[in-house]
């Protein structure tokens, strides 16, 4: 008896001494300045000044009535709208066009993730000059039809979509590679059930077994880059800084704008509490959905 | 007598059918590479014909070597690499460092407050990292810390998907290996550094993968901690090299942009599978 309480102090003190450290830095570097954000957030300090005074919510009182703060939030939602369907829909076609037949199935897949592997500050300035309104690739293969193209990028009306073009080109590999595992783990029996019902055609078996056995994949790729929509921020720092006129301006280039640019630090942690609830208002929808999935299967 | 007849007349719509997808597969193919394929071609061309209207794949007169030597000459592009490889290393150094033993403790040890840590951890997966930056910032500043490579480091050593990754990965592991160490002789943190770290090589180069290609591409932070040239990593080098004067030139642009996006791609080809798996696996989970 003793022996064994004896073993689980012991243990109680190793395990103590284990996770010292990450607590010590979950509170230094994670909880602590959520908190210290929510504190700025209610004054008027900036970084370097000795004096803070509190003001309530005046930052968010100001933030809601900022009409760029708006904008920017207008902007963000119709980025993710753009590139949340077309990163689904094409990662899923290619996923299943990779997956049909085995042949040079290896190529395609390396092929379709490159994007997904390279550094966007770099990849962005490359589709800057393919962008470009008189060398770019883009206007050089539309005059070829005839047609004159506009400068994509500081143009007010085609400035978001072209970022969102972008968007879609650096994660729709990463779709196709999460739509390829769920593929992979649809049992052979399914299929074969299906046949012997008569459903062999391709299209066949892509209604009645392929998509309805992707759902909850399909869901799961859904929020992955929905929430990586809204972290969007280097292409529009690299490419536009917001611009033409606030046109791709987004949350969080605001957030850094505001905070790091103008140094309004409590408006800006006013800004990153906003961000900070969209982000956990997904990730609630996301858990949501999860737990649905869970109880229908 | 059925069988053959039937094969023969799926024959040509089955090699239809091929077609149509190697068809729609170049398509998408070309939409993912064309950038990479346009950002080398104009890394090799002279300014003149980049700007000619007829455009050529190749270059009628090879100007690479040029390109080349003016972005390694006009930005310190090794500089750039280098600080790449030495902040993610460190960073995952640190990482592991901290996240072993307390996803060891929460997944083999008894202790009180273990349901409370693992929810903790949990709850710290849902905080976007750029919502710490004004405190990070601010903490930095403090200890006199920003515009130095521990500014790069630092925020960044506690991890809450390793530690949960790695705890996943530990519960897995029987029981039974441990006891035995433990009736070798060996200590608990002997365990972890000894027997545990070795079985966990899967599951560390998963997150370890992850984690590098997160911070090599990372440029949100980098332009928040540092302003020094000498200290960037390759996503804010590139950056500063655009603005720089020779980056209003595009051919020695586009030859930065290929050295600096190459080291990952390569690495990358050199283990595709490792990669994509690694990738995956940390993001669903």
């Amino acid at each position: 008896m003793a022996l064994v309480a004896g073993r689980r102090r012991r243990e109680h003190g190793i395990a103590w001494l284990a996770i010292a450290p990450a607590v010590a830095l979950l509170i230094l570097l994670l909880f602590g300045p959520i908190l210290a954000v929510a504190v700025f957030s209610f004054t008027d300090w900036q970084i370097g000044s000795s004096s803070l005074r509190f003001l309530g919510l005046d930052n968010y009182r100001a933030l809601f009535a900022d009409g760029v703060f708006w904008k920017a939030l207008a902007n963000t939602a119709l980025y993710v709208a753009i590139v949340v369907p077309g990163t689904v829909i094409l990662g899923l076609a290619v996923a299943l066009l990779i997956e049909a037949r085995p042949a040079l199935r290896s190529f395609y897949r390396a092929a379709h993730f490159l994007p997904v592997m390279s550094t966007m500050a770099a990849m962005a300035i490359v589709w800057s000059t393919m962008l470009h309104p008189t060398i770019g690739l883009v206007n050089r293969l539309l005059a070829e039809f005839g047609i004159s193209g506009v400068n994509w990028l500081r143009d007010e009306r085609t400035v978001l979509p072209a970022l969102a073009v972008i968007g879609i080109w650096q994660s729709f590999g990463f779709a196709m590679v999460l739509f390829v595992a769920g593929l992979k783990s649809i049992p052979q029996s399914l299929f074969d059930a299906a046949a012997i019902d008569g459903a062999d055609g391709l299209l066949d078996r892509l209604r009645t077994v392929t998509l309805p056995m992707l759902g909850p994949v399909t869901m799961f790729v859904l929020i992955l880059t929905a929430k990586r929509a809204f972290e969007v921020f280097d292409t529009v720092r690299v490419l536009t800084k917001g611009g033409p006129n606030f046109a791709s301006d987004v949350l969080l280039h605001r957030l850094y704008t505001e905070s790091f640019d103008f140094l309004r630090t409590g408006y800006g942690a006013a800004l990153t509490v906003v961000y900070l609830a969209v982000v956990m208002l997904l990730t609630r929808a996301q858990a949501r959905i999860l737990d649905r999935r869970v109880h229908y299967t | 007598m059925t069988a053959p007849k039937r094969r023969s007349t799926m024959s040509p719509r089955l090699r239809m059918e091929g077609l149509a997808r190697h068809g729609a597969l170049l398509l998408t193919t070309a939409f993912a590479l064309v950038p990479f394929v346009w950002m080398i071609s104009l890394s090799l061309k002279p300014p003149e014909e980049i700007f000619q209207p007829a455009f050529h794949l190749l270059p009628q007169t090879f100007h690479g070597f040029d390109n080349y030597r003016i972005a390694v000459t006009a930005a310190p592009m090794h500089r750039f690499l280098l600080n790449g490889l030495f902040v993610c290393a460190a960073i995952f150094f640190l990482q592991m460092l901290v996240c072993v033993p307390c996803a060891y403790a929460l997944a083999k040890l008894r202790f009180r407050g273990r349901d409370t840590l693992f929810s903790v951890v949990l709850l710290g997966l849902l905080i976007p990292p750029q919502a710490l930056a004004i405190p990070h910032f601010v903490l930095l500043h403090v200890f006199g810390l920003l515009d130095t490579y521990a500014a790069l480091i630092l925020p960044w050593m506690i991890s809450t998907l390793g530690i949960f990754l790695m705890r996943q990965f530990f519960r897995a592991i029987p029981d039974e290996l441990i006891d035995a160490a433990r009736l070798d002789g060996l200590g608990e943190f002997e365990i972890i550094w000894r027997v545990m770290l070795p079985v966990a090589v899967p599951a560390l180069t998963a997150f370890g993968i992850f984690s590098v290609v997160a911070h090599w591409n990372d440029l949100f932070w980098p332009l928040i901690a540092v302003r020094n040239e000498d200290l960037s990593t390759p996503a804010l080098g590139m950056l500063l090299f655009r603005d720089d004067e020779a980056g209003q030139f595009t051919g020695p642009l586009m030859a930065g942009a290929v050295i600096i996006v190459a080291p990952l791609i390569l690495a990358f080809l050199f283990a595709q599978q490792r990669f994509i798996d690694s990738i995956s696996f940390t993001a669903s989970n």
